[in-house]
């Protein structure tokens, strides 16, 4: 990787465009409170951030990215709508692949507004495409927003459409759970044992923990419910693989989307949204033709972006990560607004792969 | 220069342990009194014996300050990151057998799978405003494991001890442990969830691969291995 006084100046030119381009610059402390990030994005955060304590302040992590402190900082006392950008280092734990950098830094911009959201979606899109114009990368985008729609839009129990939205973000779970709603995995033996049974909250055990009988109760409860329900249709599960399956460019993509909401009218308003936002991205001079579109495209992430969502990545060079990233989180400002909420989209810049790549160039 | 072997400094896997390299030739023991920790080898030219907790010796081994260790499965990968590229397993010894499991109480009748787990733990979440804690001290296996099989709503909460009393005392709803013959557990009317076998551990002789041998050192080894009739 390059040296560091060529990252940061290449970082500060890099906010310097986002600064001339309306954003205010932000600060934010490297040590952020654990519980708020491990209450935002679960366990898996340990997995990727340093964690650290002292006896007063308790646990306290490593800035895993900006963006959380970024909308804490926003919702505490920002005026609408707000643009801003910041430089600076990140840390993430890296226990399986030393190649990668477990300190780097992220360039970045960020809209908080409540009027256009496609507008805004390209204004963000358009800043990073520009400033990573000259360099040998290929744009991919997808839409979190179209996948929530269409689960909304699978005719089953509303139960089952839950569990799939809250699995969005891990593909092997959400087809299990596929697998397991429209009857092609079987129902587990001791869950149709447990069925059978006349009264199975009576098993002779002692109630311990602070799960309650009325929790188990409920549980079996919504089990005998999902139990009696209709599988889930193939020719629903097919839509949806249609839909996941989907790898075209913008302009193409938007075609192969707008036939399967003919059969799947939950996402035409997704669908939309999407053409609104690809004349958003051609009103500002950008090639629609030449960016990707690809259904699933975001799911692996960590789970805040809920619409548009889109990287970077550079041509022939799988072992750089992306060089840039970004999505919408309106849901993120909701959870940390404490009962405020904004929609928000921003995206982060790595100069030390932009180095690498005008290095090669 | 001699090699540095490190075994677990008491109990049963230590006694375990000399017993094993025993059967072999290798006579290991404790000198002094009970409480001080020197030994000795004796069979094998050049072998140094270090005492050394069960704990510390993945990363004792790790930094390569011993060559060859005696701890179990369980800890080597829960501490070392790539613990392939950091040591090589020469022998599994054949006790010590435990496997790192995930327990919950006998009354959650409705959970048996990673997947009731699961929704209980998104329940669970949506009722107490917190997520489901799971007690242990295998943070990294656990954590991997329930990533990879896609349960979310949950939090790892850390015991070092007793982690079986931990959802009696309400300071957690599941624990993930190490469990030989699963006594304890339905002591503590806890039962196992029957596709939640994380790690299947047992003593196990390691060599650090980060420990420089000179040719002396290399030989001493090579002796060793042929006398311990190690198949590599």
């Amino acid at each position: 990787m390059p040296n560091k006084a060529l990252i940061r100046a290449r970082a500060a030119e890099l906010r310097a465009r986002f600064e001339a381009a309306g954003a205010k610059v932000a600060e934010t402390a490297v040590l952020q409170p654990a519980e708020v990030l491990l209450d935002l994005y679960g366990e898996d955060i340990r997995a990727r951030a340093y964690v650290t304590s002292d006896t007063l302040l308790g646990e306290q992590m490593l800035r895993p990215d900006f963006t959380v402190p970024v909308v804490q900082m926003h919702m505490d006392h920002g005026a609408e709508p707000a643009r801003y950008t910041y430089s600076g280092e990140v840390f993430r734990r890296q226990e399986e692949d030393t190649r990668r950098a477990n300190e780097y830094t992220q360039v970045g911009y960020e809209v908080f507004a409540r009027e256009n959201p496609a507008a805004a979606d390209a204004e963000v899109f358009g800043l990073v495409h520009d400033a990573l114009a000259h360099l040998n990368a290929r744009a991919v985008t997808g839409d979190i927003g179209l996948l929530k729609a269409a689960v909304q839009g699978i005719e089953t129990t509303e139960h089952r459409k839950a569990a799939l939205a809250r699995h969005i973000w891990r593909p092997k779970r959400f087809r299990a759970l596929l697998d397991r709603f429209s009857g092609r995995l079987p129902v587990p033996a001791q869950r149709e044992a447990l069925l059978a049974e006349a009264d199975p909250m009576q098993s002779g055990v002692p109630f311990i923990g602070l799960r309650g009988p009325d929790e188990i109760a409920a549980r079996i409860e919504a089990l005998r419910e999902d139990h009696g329900a209709m599988p889930i249709s193939t020719g629903q599960v097919e839509m949806l693989d249609a839909l996941l399956d989907v790898r075209e460019t913008l302009p193409f993509a938007l075609e192969q989307l707008r036939d399967i909401a003919v059969d799947m009218p939950a996402i035409t308003d997704a669908v939309y949204r999407l053409r609104e936002r690809i004349e958003a991205l051609d009103a500002r001079g950008i090639n629609v033709d030449a960016i990707d579109f690809e259904g699933s495209y975001g799911r692996t992430n960590m789970e805040y972006y809920d619409g548009f969502v889109f990287g970077f990545l550079a041509n022939g060079r799988a072992d750089l990560p992306a060089v840039a990233s970004g999505g919408r989180y309106d849901a993120l400002t909701r959870v940390l607004g404490g009962g405020n909420e904004i929609p928000a989209v921003g995206a982060v810049i790595r100069p030390e792969v932009v180095l690498e790549l005008e290095a090669q160039a | 220069m001699t090699i540095k072997l490190g075994v677990p400094s008491k109990g049963r896997l230590m006694e375990k342990t000399f017993d094993w390299f025993g059967a072999r030739g290798i006579s290991l023991s404790r000198t002094g009194s009970d409480r001080e920790y020197a030994a000795k080898v004796e069979g094998i030219e050049g072998v140094e014996l270090v005492l050394l907790s069960a704990g510390e010796i993945p990363r004792e081994l790790k930094a390569g300050r011993i060559h060859l260790g005696v701890t179990g499965t369980d800890l080597v990968q829960e501490k070392l990151g790539l613990w392939e590229q950091q040591v090589e397993t020469m022998a599994e010894l054949g006790f010590g057998r435990a496997d790192l499991i995930i327990a919950v109480p006998q009354c959650w009748v409705d959970v048996n799978l990673l997947e009731d787990l699961d929704a209980a733990a998104a329940a669970f979440r949506a009722k107490h405003g917190f997520r489901l804690r799971i007690a242990t001290k295998f943070h990294r296996l656990v954590r991997e494991f329930l990533r990879d099989h896609g349960v979310a709503d949950y939090q790892l909460v850390d015991s070092q001890g007793a982690t079986e009393g931990t959802i009696k005392n309400l300071t957690a709803e599941a624990v993930a442990d190490i469990t030989s013959t699963g006594d304890t557990l339905r002591a503590n009317h806890l039962k196992i969830l029957s596709d939640s076998t994380i790690l299947k551990s047992q003593a196990t002789l390691f060599r650090s691969r980060n420990a420089k041998l000179e040719q002396k050192q290399k030989e001493t080894l090579n002796a060793l291995i042929k006398q311990l009739e190690l198949d590599r």
